[in-house]
Parts: structure tokens; sequence; C-alpha cells
């Protein structure tokens, strides 16, 4: 009987261990619909600054502390990014970054995740890293073919100054 | 609101528990030992975790082979440890869950015992920080999967320059020395995890750190048996060009991953801070209305120490003496740490209804609920009891007899000292004595039962006299939910009684507790012998 108690109690444990160890990686997830492919815009990259360095007057450097005197005030603060993303000829993305950092001097940085179905796409990126108003300052634009489950991804290189899709 | 949950989840673990006490007894019930249990896991996950970091390469190139081939071509001693290190952590999640769910139910959470339940949380991040960095180290689809997910969440927050995802985007961009900081943080974090579960059992006498013997093989034996039969296996190499869907998920370490999804990752951080302050709140939501502390009185104290021993939560400790009796050490509670449920007057061998003193006084009592108190209540409800077999019962207020008419209601039944029952029946208060305390595997003051039985059959100080017939003393240990239980062992026990002879004064009636004398006892005298 005690033996048999025994049993019992390791019957029971071992169940709720399957049960735990069953769970460990079942059901599987399922992040997208099936047939889709992912597009992730992502970058790191700081604009111009909001202002130009300016050199100051001999009147300006005097009324500085002598230990902080300087030829140029250069501001910190960056401008914002402006990104626009086209996709299959529909505008999916399009936003101004502002710069990271307590003082805005930072960069911008964006990653952003498309879900779309798999299939033949015209990609069009455009970027503004100037004071310009209007038009670009870097763009690209391209023709892929995503394959389900296939992550496509458009990065900017600073210091090429250009898009990369990879 | 937050007691109507309590109530349902309390019920909710009667159901569950009263199968497993059946089956496994009160000693090895794991529904008991769930804190213990999950120690005894943790132990698992770090020896089985040093045994594989030495099949393990940690460049990131290699990591996957590595891993594959412990898996593989090592599987019946690396492989089987991989499977232990993994399940071993999944089941430390559901011990701490159900430990967590199991505190709350039973309401051991307020009060004193917030000190425990606060540093508990902690442990769970820590606890999940060390099961998911654990995840990347495989580098497999799963891996890739959590590391872009757990990334992008950490990106969510305003800390970081860069977004850490972008490591992530394509093949090469991710280093071996990110992989290098991912292997210490998975081994820096489960030993932070460990110091602070020393830190959550400071405040506890005698914590269940190791579960029983057997409990712990039968544990390890179907843990072996388990990754025998279904080994933890890694899910395809990584493959950044493709994205990570239908993995299949460790639903207890990853169950946020997929609300990401659904809520976003702000949500999810939203829900992690609410459901963090929720429970690092509730102690005080609302807060206990507890007792007075236990106060000692140093007339009646020589510094035996068995109010100490027996204290569950660490309250009280001995210091030197300091008044003129010539004891060396005194008690010396400390008020924050005591839930005033009177064990302590329970364990002095001063507290003693036998005594004739102009007030009764022992060495350390309940201000709120004095030792002299207790023995009126007890003569009092002894008095009002009727019938063939006058049975008399101790209930603890938070067990199954907390609402029986006549029972003498104590904070736990571990309060009453031995010489109450001997003065019950010595006295021909009653015919018998009924001890209904809480559920055995859920002492509402974690070591009352178990000091009450061992006090009962004398191997315990304060003893039970052994003149004090056995036979005409029962106990009844169940919840506040099991009320019909103890009104049913207690109408059998009177059964039991009415056919017994009547029971003979074994102590001289030369004075009534009523009308004590004053030839008072030192507290050297006050005897616990049996």
């Amino acid at each position: 009987m005690k033996y048999l108690r025994i049993a019992g109690q390791f019957v029971v444990i071992a169940a709720l261990f399957a049960a735990v160890a069953t769970f460990a990686d079942w059901p599987a997830y399922r992040q997208f619909p099936s047939g889709s492919a992912i597009v992730i815009l992502t970058f790191v990259h700081g604009a111009d600054r909001k202002a130009d360095c300016r050199r100051l007057s001999p009147q300006e450097i005097a009324k500085l502390p002598p230990n902080m005197r300087r030829v140029q005030d250069c501001p910190r603060g960056r401008r914002p990014l402006y990104v626009e993303l086209d996709l299959g000829g529909r505008t999916v993305f399009h936003e101004s970054l502002s710069p990271t950092g307590i003082a805005g001097d930072g960069p911008s940085r964006v990653y952003q995740r498309f879900v779309v179905p798999a299939g033949k796409y015209d990609i069009a990126v455009r970027m503004r890293d100037t004071p310009r108003a209007e038009g670009f300052d870097h763009a690209r634009e391209g023709t892929v073919t995503l394959v389900p489950d296939q992550t496509f991804v458009i990065d900017f290189r600073s210091a090429r100054g250009e898009f990369v899709f990879h | 609101m937050i007691g109507a949950v309590r109530y349902v989840l309390r019920r909710g673990f009667e159901l569950i528990e009263r199968p497993f006490e059946r089956l496994f007894g009160p000693a090895l019930n794991p529904l008991a030992q769930l804190g213990a249990l999950g120690f005894f896991f943790f132990w698992i996950v770090a020896v089985s975790g040093i045994y594989l970091f030495a099949f393990f390469d940690t460049g990131i190139e290699r990591a996957y082979e590595s891993v594959e081939y412990i898996s593989r071509e090592q599987w019946f001693h690396a492989g089987v440890m991989r499977s232990l290190h993994r399940y071993a952590s999944d089941l430390m999640v559901v011990m701490i869950a159900t430990h967590l769910l199991r505190q709350f139910a039973y309401d051991q959470y307020r009060g004193v015992r917030w000190f425990s339940w606060f540093t508990g949380l902690p442990m769970i991040w820590l606890l999940y920080g060390s099961g998911i960095t654990g995840y990347w180290l495989v580098w497999d689809r799963l891996a890739q999967y959590v590391a872009i997910t757990s990334s992008e969440l950490l990106d969510r927050l305003p800390i970081f320059g860069e977004p850490i995802a972008r490591n992530f985007i394509a093949t090469g961009t991710l280093t071996s020395r990110f992989f290098t900081l991912m292997v210490f943080m998975h081994i820096a974090v489960p030993l932070i995890l460990l110091f602070i579960m020393w830190v959550h059992i400071l405040r506890i006498s005698r914590p269940k750190i190791n579960p029983p013997r057997m409990l712990a093989v039968m544990s390890l034996v179907a843990l072996v048996g388990v990754s025998l039969w279904k080994p933890a296996l890694s899910q395809g190499h990584v493959d950044l060009a493709k994205a990570a869907v239908g993995v299949g998920l460790d639903w207890f370490y990853l169950p946020l991953y997929p609300l990401t999804d659904i809520w976003g990752r702000g949500g999810v951080w939203l829900f992690l801070a609410a459901f963090s302050l929720m429970v690092g709140m509730m102690p005080w939501l609302p807060p206990l209305r507890r007792a007075r502390a236990a106060e000692v009185d140093l007339a009646h104290c020589n510094g035996c120490a068995r109010c100490a021993e027996d204290c569950p939560y660490e309250a009280i400790r001995m210091v030197r003496r300091t008044d003129t009796l010539p004891f060396p050490t005194q008690a010396q509670v400390n008020a924050s740490m005591c839930t005033s449920c009177g064990i302590c007057v329970g364990a002095c061998p001063s507290s003693t209804p036998f005594r004739r003193s102009e007030e009764l006084k022992t060495g350390i009592d309940l201000p709120d609920f004095t030792l002299k108190e207790l023995r009126e209540r007890t003569v009092a409800a002894a008095k009002a009891l009727q019938g063939p077999a006058r049975v008399l019962v101790f209930a603890c207020e938070y067990g199954g007899g907390r609402r029986l008419d006549g029972a003498v209601r104590l904070p736990c039944v571990a309060m009453a000292p031995p010489s109450l029952i001997d003065f019950v029946l010595s006295r021909d208060l009653a015919d018998g004595v009924v001890i209904a305390g809480c559920s055995e595997s859920a002492c509402y003051n974690r070591l009352g039962i178990a000091w009450t039985q061992q006090r009962i059959a004398a191997t315990r100080d304060p003893y039970l006299r052994t003149r004090v017939p056995r036979e005409r003393i029962a106990t009844v240990w169940a919840s506040a939910l099991a009320s019909g239980r103890v009104v049913a062992d207690i109408a059998a026990f009177t059964a039991k009684i009415a056919k017994l002879p009547r029971a003979r004064l074994l102590s001289p009636r030369t004075s009534t507790a009523s009308s004590p004398s004053s030839d008072e006892h030192t507290p050297a005298e006050a005897g616990t012998a049996p």
C-alpha cells in the first residue's frame, strides 16, 4: 500500500512536469500571417545643426568669462530628419524624426517594421537632413520581389550618405 | 474587490489542495513546499548550467553548433542536462507563480509579512531576465525571435541611443562581443537572483529552502524522465534574412511576447509597470490591522529562549539581561516583525494557568489578549458546556473552527500553552479538548500546527504532561472554508468522549482560576516537565 501510494505520488509529479515540458515549446506562435514578408526601415543618422557656427564679435568674446572665451558660437541642437517611404506606390511612412539626447544634439533614429504580403514591390525611400524646405537630400528607389517570411531591410549609411537595401 | 478575488482564489486552492493532501500527506504536499521547490529547481538549474558551460562555445559562430553537439551527439549526459536546465527553469516559474498566488489567497502577505512579499517582486523580474537571456544563447530561430522582440521592447524605453534591434537586421551586424555580454548577463542575473532569494527569506524563522528528501528525489527522477521523454532541442539556426515565424514559444517565460503584437510595446511596458506597482503595493491595500506586538515581562522571564526558538517570524531575539535577576539573557521583541500570533506565549514556561498569582502573568504576553484573559475565556467557555460529554474547543481564528459557537478563539492554536489543556481536563472544566487549527499544509502562522503537535507529543518544550489523557484530546486541522468538516469531527470526538468513563481529577483542586491565592512561582520554578 505504501509503495502504491509512492507510485501514485510519482505519477502525479511526473504528469505535472510533463505538462510543463509540453508548454515549454508548444503551441508554436506565428507572429505574422503566412505568406507575409517583413520590410524594416531602420537607421541612425544625425541631421545638420540647427544653425551654422557664427564668429563672435570682440565685444561678445569680452563678455564671456575668461576661461570660457571662444571665437565661434556653434549651437549643439540638430534639426529633425524628415523621411518618407513608399511601398508599392503607397506612402507607408512619412515622419519627422526628432534628434535624440537631452540637448537635442544626438542623431535621429528610426526602426519601423512593415508586414506586407509577399510579392513584387516598388520601393522608394527619401530623406531630408538639411535646412531645405522642399525636396530631399538622399533618396533611393528600386523594385524587389519579397518571398514569404523574408526580412527586407532599408538602412542608411551616414558615412557614404546613401540608402542600402539588404 | 481584493477580498473577493482572494476568496475565489482560496476556494480554488482548497479544491486542489484537498486531493493533494490526501495523496501526499501534509509533509510531502508539493503545494505546501512551493518555496522550497523553487529553491530546489534553482539548484538544478545552477548545477546543470555549470555543466553545460563546459561544452558551450560563447562565440557567435560556434554557439549554435556547440548546443547542437550537446543535444545530438552528447544527448545521454549533456543533452539531458540541457533539458534539466530548461525544464527546471520553467518549473521555477510555475513554483514562484503558484507560491505568489497561494500567499495572496491565504492572506499571508500583509502586515509584517510585507518584506517577503515585496522582495519577491524583484525575484520575478530577475527570474525572467535569467530565462530570457538564456534563450538568446542557443542562437536558434527561437533565439532570433526572442532577441528581436526583446530588443524592440527595450528600444521602446528612452534609454538607448541606437536601437538595439539594429543588431539583428542582417547577418554580420552582430558581433561576438555582444554575445559574450549575453553570456555574462545569463550568469550575473541568476547570481543576483540568488542573492535576492536569500534576502527574501531573511525575516522568516526556519525557512523551508529544501523540500523533504522524498519529494526532492521524486521531483528529480521525474525531471530526468521528462528530459528523456521530451529532450529540449533547438529550432534551427538563426537566419536574419528570414523572419522567425512559427517558433515554439516557451509559454512560461515568453507569454508577453506575442502580446507586443496586440498591445504594442508601450502597452506591454504599461502592463508590466502596472503589474509591478500593484504587486508592490498589495501589502498595504489595505494594510493589515493587527493587535499590538508581544511584550516581555522581565519579572517572569528566565531567558530560556523558547519564545525565540518558536517564533515563526524572527521577531524575538535573546539579549543580555538588563535587570538584576540571575539569568544571563532575556527575550526582546522586535515589534515591527511581530504578527501578534501568540506562539511565544504558548512557548513560555511561565505561561501556566495553574499559577496562583494575584494576577496571572507570564514572561511574554500579548497586550491585547493576555494569558489571564485566555484563562478567563477558557473558564467561561467551559462553564457554558453541557451534556454528557463536555468538549471545549480551542480554535484558530484563521481555521475551520473560527466561527464555532462556544469555542475559545486564538490568533494561533499554538498560543495555548500545553498546561492550559492540562488545566481544563484536570480541573474538570471539560471532558475533552479539541484543538481546531488551520489546514495542515497551510498554517497561517507557519509553524503553529507543528509546534502544537510536538508539544502534545511531548517532543518539544513546553511538553504536555504525561498525566493528561491523550484520548481526551483531538486535533482538527482544516481551513476556514472547511468548517463543515470541523463540526463533523468535533461531533465524532464528542460521541467518543461520551463513551469514555468519567475522568478522574488528576490534580486536586486547591483553588480556582477565578479565585487565585498569592503563592506565586518565580520564573525559574515554572514547570514544563512532563
